[in-house]
Order: C-alpha cells, then sequence, then structure tokens
C-alpha cells in the first residue's frame, strides 16, 4: 500500500517540481527577484562571488557579512545582464552591490558601512532571527569580565 | 596691465578645466543647486579603477544639507540618486555617497574615507 502510494504520487510530484523550475526560469526577471529575496533572510546582489568579490564596494559588503558572521545568499550580477539590470530597476537603486534583510531593499555599501559602525546592522539582523558574531563575542568578553 | 594679467587667469581656469572635469561639474552644481549644500566635495575615483585615463565613472560625494533633516539614510541617498538619475544613467557607474545634516557634519571628525580599492571588476 505504502509503494503503491508512493508510486502514485511521485510523478505527480515531480511532474510540478518540472513545471515550477520551468516558469522560475521562464518568469520575467522582477518575480525571480521577488522570490529570491522573499525566500532568504540576508540576500547580498555583488560583483563576483564572496570567495573572490570582483569589485571593492561589494568585497567590503562581503567583509562586513563576515565579521558579523552572517549567512546569506548572494548572486553575482556579473553572471547575467538581465540580473544586473533587473536589480537596479527592482530596487531604483543606481549601484552594486545591494543588500536585501528581510525581502527589504536595506543600501549598499556605503550605507551597510554606516550601519555597521553604527550597531544598527546587530539591530537589524537581530531582528530577524540572526545573531552578529560581533555581539557574541561582546557578550563572552562581559561575562570574561564579570568572573 | 589688464591684458598681460588675463592669459594668467585663462592658464588658471584651464588648468582648473582639466581636474574638474565636465561631469564632475555638473554633479557639483546639481547637488549645490537643489540640495542647498552647506559643504559639498565631488571626488572623481576613477583613477583607482580600470577606466581610461580622465574618466569619469567612479565619483564620491561628500554633502551637507539641511534636507536631509529628519530624512533617515536611504532616502537621502535616494534624494541624491535622483538628483544625479542623468549622469548615473549615462556612464556615471559607482557613486558613493556621504550624506550629513549641517548638525551631524559639525559633530563629526569631518573626515573623508577613501572607498574601497577596485578589485577590477569594471564590466562595461
Amino acid at each position: 500500500m505504502n509503494s503503491l502510494l508512493r508510486r502514485s504520487i511521485f510523478p505527480i510530484y515531480s511532474n510540478t517540481l518540472k513545471i515550477s523550475c520551468r516558469s522560475f526560469a521562464d518568469a520575467p526577471i522582477k518575480e525571480q527577484i521577488d522570490k529570491i529575496v522573499k525566500n532568504n533572510k540576508v540576500v547580498v546582489f555583488m560583483k563576483g562571488v564572496p570567495d573572490a568579490p570582483r569589485c571593492g564596494f561589494s568585497n567590503a559588503v562581503v567583509q562586513i557579512m563576515r565579521m558579523h558572521a552572517v549567512p546569506y545568499d548572494s548572486h553575482d550580477v556579473l553572471s547575467s545582464e538581465d540580473l544586473r539590470q533587473g536589480i537596479k530597476d527592482y530596487s531604483n537603486w543606481p549601484t552594486i552591490p545591494q543588500v536585501f534583510i528581510n525581502g527589504e531593499f536595506v543600501g549598499g555599501c556605503d550605507i551597510m558601512l554606516q550601519m555597521h559602525q553604527s550597531g544598527e546592522l546587530i539591530e537589524e539582523l537581530k531582528k530577524v532571527g540572526i545573531k552578529s558574531a560581533l555581539l557574541t563575542a561582546e557578550e563572552a568578553k562581559q561575562k570574561e569580565g564579570e568572573k | 596691465m589688464s591684458i598681460i594679467l588675463k592669459p594668467g587667469v585663462g592658464n588658471i581656469h584651464r588648468n582648473m578645466a582639466t581636474i574638474a572635469g565636465v561631469i564632475e561639474s555638473k554633479i557639483r552644481n546639481k547637488l549645490i543647486s537643489q540640495l542647498e549644500a552647506q559643504h559639498l566635495d565631488v571626488i572623481n575615483e576613477s583613477y583607482m579603477h580600470n577606466v581610461p585615463k580622465g574618466a569619469e565613472t567612479h565619483f564620491k560625494v561628500v554633502v551637507v544639507s539641511p534636507k536631509f533633516e529628519g530624512l533617515p539614510l536611504i532616502k537621502r541617498h535616494r534624494l541624491i540618486n535622483e538628483i544625479l538619475k542623468d549622469e548615473l544613467e549615462n556612464g556615471v557607474h559607482a557613486l558613493s555617497i556621504m550624506a550629513k545634516t549641517p548638525q551631524q557634519w559639525e559633530t563629526s571628525d569631518q573626515v573623508v574615507e577613501s572607498s574601497p580599492s577596485c578589485r577590477g571588476g569594471f564590466g562595461k
């Protein structure tokens, strides 16, 4: 019975999967971006990849994320002209990198740097359930001091 | 006497022109007139990037304006992006922004840090 059920359900499942994959590729770039930023807590659109950024501004954002040990989804706009223009239109922001938290456009390199320096980034991350490594380190230091 | 002086003045102007490019001047004028900027730096950082000499592709602007009062950072940046829309669509490829209110500027150390160095990702 169990195997029968599996056999009859599986084709349906794999069909819907195929359909949804195809529609994802065909969907206008705006919808694709919408899905990306809504399905991930933190998304970075950048030039290059985190291990090899191809722009100083993108690299700065990667370094900030690394300092806070933020898990994030990254997309290389140099790999797709559609994405490169699409993301600018989507957020109405003319430059790369672009950072999204919880589906909301937060800013580019300058804003991320300022949020990092002011401590605001730690707060924003907290709101989406991400604890910054800098906060963890700070707390450990305080505990050490109390001993 | 004034005739003798004139060539000298002209030279200064010509030198200025090679330093401050056409786009740089446009950016300066737009920001001063539309934001009533009390302090303004327009820094051409293109030389730090993989572009031809004298290019005007990468800029940093430091704008101190009373119009930023009460606006969060992102709205200040959007305001500047909007004012410089034409430039950003036509050749200006990177724009780093420092936007402060006069009061913030007064109490800050007024140091403008230079932008991160290029990593060769200049595509088009």
